[in-house]
């Protein structure tokens, strides 16, 4: 027996497993992808799967609303986790209290988060709109109303999701070594002057993660807008994997192993491109 | 020395998990055999009862049940059961709708599903493949009584195999009686009646027409219970439309249902907040005469009675009106059914528990526990005389013949999207004949997916 051959034995049980549990099932959703099946049986249709999932509005509208839910997600997760952890790498007494009241939120299940929201957003009985009332505002319809549904969705999702990129970003800024800050303080520059060339750059490897982990996060989101409108009102706040999972439901199984198709395409030239620009900045530092 | 003693362990050490992994699907085949053993006993053991009559020795069947569904008389049938019979039923409690249709369709395909499975009649039936799944009960003694309506919806090609779970329903408009007494308005005949009332109720600061969008099953039904005038009005269009001839959107008559749906929106008579709404506060808000209407299937008259026993009789029920007030009759809903499980391992049982749930004994347990919400599917079988006020209501409708099957239970045609196309329309999120067109393309994977000609 050459090293070789042993080196294999030894990676078999695991490569057995992992492919067939992962391997094979990828593969076979590439075909039933291009079927129409019911679990027992199945009809080859070539694209009609591919075709009706791009051409029909209540399946489409997905790819622009799980655009807009990522971006957003992500965009406002990186700009507030990094304020939000610079104010917590500052001098202030409660420091470590506050770091864990950010990070909270993220303790706590999707569900439970979703359905607290969607009962404190109801129109008339929530809490939120209750409060505008006392000072006489009138409150909105948070998740009813179709053009602002997605925007507190994606509010609740910050809430919950920006502790995460906070703790990130605080482990970032922790890691810039003390003597720039000393050559920054002999030079006389302000504080803006540190956040800026200090902070900013320094801590890119943190805000790279951020943005990777928060959008392909967005990208596939399904709990907190099944719990909190089911993508609705009508189809509003679809996004692509509530989307599948409808069909899923329906029973058109071959349209919705499509639609995963779709997604992982979808995720995929999305978030590669974007990855090779985020870690060719790092290296231009 | 040394070197070797680590390729033995090595070697040691592949064999052994190679071995677990083996191991693992040795006992799988082994627990497979147990159950067959298993089987084969529960038979023998059914066999040796059927001789003995009674007291048989205990049974106990699986049950597979809807949340949403009352199941007050199905639980006194049970208790009976078990009481004459020793057959114990083991209740499972699953999510309705596209959820539960989704658990059902996966316990059925890994074979993990109950002994009887509880579901719905009509279109969605299809969708289980009952001719694989379920036992062909067509010929048995206890379907003699069952009237022949219900028996096309619960069966496949000719073979029947749904036992009926209740007794029939209506999909119409539930109304506050209390609110029309003191608005002195009448039951309307035309939709324009009812648009005119619907305004006098607005007048009168209460809400006209209750929408429950957040359980988005509810918003179907102003469109469903129009189907009694689509089919007086074009008796073809349930075959047509199956067969892709006709579709909803260059149907006039079928379109009203949609234009209907959203006037009710447009006209400002929906509570506001419909789109947060649930289904429970939507009856709280008929109940207590804070809205007029609710359209709404009448299986929600027990869910009434049980949180406001003292209202109940306050509530009526009225067809969906069309346009022309000589053709005015209801849109029935047939009754859920059970259907047994092809491959349980208690046949035998199981079907000793239809029958009894279709014996006399076994109606009069249910009807001791539940008052009906429509007539009975099972001939000579008589609605109690302390029946729901709406239930009387809708008496006259079918002693003049003036009734019609829903949709669902004529066309195999049902699109999966249709609650929230619905709650478009019906929040008039987007015109209704855009809607009816979506709805129409929605249809079409269904019907490609169930391999219906013509699609």
């Amino acid at each position: 027996m050459t090293k070789k051959h042993y080196s294999y034995i030894l990676i078999l049980p695991a490569a057995l497993i992992y492919s067939v549990i992962f391997l094979l099932p990828t593969v076979m959703s590439f075909f039933f992808s291009m079927t129409r099946w019911t679990l027992t049986d199945w009809e080859f249709i070539g694209f009609e799967n591919f075709v009706t999932f791009f051409s029909e509005p209540s399946l489409n509208i997905g790819f622009k609303n799980t655009i807009i839910y990522a971006t957003m997600t992500s965009g406002l997760k990186v700009v507030l986790g990094l304020l939000i952890g610079v104010f917590l790498c500052s001098n202030i007494k409660t420091k470590n209290y506050l770091r864990s009241i950010v990070f909270f939120p993220n303790l706590l299940s999707t569900l439970a988060v979703g359905m607290t929201f969607s009962s404190l957003m109801h129109p008339t009985q929530g809490l939120i709109n209750q409060m505008l009332t006392v000072f006489n505002i009138t409150g909105i319809d948070w998740l009813g109303n179709v053009k602002l549904a997605l925007f507190s969705i994606i509010g609740v999702d910050v809430w919950k999701g920006v502790g995460v990129a906070t703790v990130i970003y605080i482990a970032g800024i922790m890691s810039i070594p003390m003597e720039y800050n000393e050559a920054l303080m002999i030079d006389g520059g302000s504080s803006w002057d540190k956040f800026w060339n200090i902070t900013l750059p320094l801590c890119r490897p943190a805000m790279n993660s951020v943005i990777i982990l928060s959008f392909i996060g967005g990208l596939r989101t399904f709990d907190l807008v099944w719990v909190m409108t089911k993508g609705g009102p009508g189809f509003a706040t679809d996004l692509l994997a509530s989307i599948i999972y409808k069909q899923y439901c329906g029973g058109f199984y071959g349209l919705s192993t499509a639609g995963n198709v779709i997604l992982f395409l979808f995720v995929a030239v999305l978030v590669i491109p974007l990855y090779i620009f985020l870690n060719k900045k790092e290296v231009d530092l | 020395m040394s070197k070797m003693l680590h390729k033995g362990f090595a070697v040691l050490c592949s064999i052994m998990m190679l071995s677990t992994v083996l191991v693992g699907c040795g006992s799988k085949e082994e627990a497979q055999s147990k159950t067959e053993d298993k089987k084969e006993s529960t038979t023998v053991n059914a066999e040796v009862k059927t001789e003995e009559a009674k007291p048989a020795e205990k049974a106990t069947v699986t049950l597979l049940m809807d949340k949403d569904f009352p199941k007050e008389g199905v639980d006194a049938v049970i208790a009976q059961m078990e009481k004459d019979l020793n057959i114990v039923t083991e209740l499972e409690i699953i999510p309705g709708g596209a959820e539960g249709e989704n658990i059902r369709k996966t316990r059925l395909a890994t074979g993990d599903m109950t002994d009887i499975c509880f579901f719905n009649t009509g279109s969605l039936l299809p969708t289980l493949n009952p001719e694989q799944n379920f036992l062909d009960i067509t010929d048995e003694a206890y379907m003699a009584n069952v009237d022949e309506g219900f028996k096309v919806t619960a069966g496949v090609n000719g073979k029947v195999y749904g036992i009926p779970a209740s007794s029939s329903m209506v999909g119409g408009w539930l109304y506050n009686k209390k609110i029309y007494e003191e608005l002195g308005l009448s039951v309307p005949k035309t939709w324009a009646e009812l648009m005119e009332n619907c305004e006098k109720i607005k007048a009168a600061g209460k809400t006209a027409v209750i929408g429950s969008y957040k359980d988005d099953w509810t918003s179907q039904l102003i469109l469903l219970a129009d189907y009694y005038n689509v089919q007086a009005e074009n008796p073809n269009f349930a075959a047509d439309y199956t067969a892709n001839k006709a579709k909803f959107a260059t149907t006039p008559v079928a379109l009203r249902g949609f234009e209907k749906l959203q006037e009710v929106s447009k006209r400002g008579f929906l509570n506001k907040d419909a789109l947060a709404t649930t289904y429970d506060i939507a009856l709280k808000m008929l109940a207590e005469g804070s809205g007029a209407h609710y359209p709404m299937l009448t299986f929600a008259l027990p869910t009434i009675e049980a949180s406001f026993p003292d209202k109940i009789q306050d509530i009526g029920v009225f067809a969906q009106p069309g346009d022309n007030p000589d053709k005015n009759g209801l849109t029935v809903w047939m009754p859920n059914a059970f259907y047994i499980n092809k491959n349980s391992e208690k046949l035998d049982v199981v079907k000793k528990w239809a029958e009894y749930y279709l014996s006399e004994k076994g109606i009069a347990a249910y009807a001791s526990a539940v008052k009906p919400v429509g007539p009975f599917v099972i001939k000579g079988a008589k609605l109690p005389e302390d029946s729901y006020a709406g239930v009387k209501d809708m008496l006259p409708y079918f002693d003049a013949g003036k009734t019609a099957p829903a949709l669902e239970f004529v066309s195999a045609v049902k699109g999966p999207n249709l609650p929230q196309i619905t709650i478009e329309c019906g929040s008039d999120l987007r015109p209704a004949e855009e809607c009816a067109a979506i709805y129409d393309k929605d249809v079409e994977k269904q019907a490609k997916q169930l391999g219906l000609a013509g699609w």
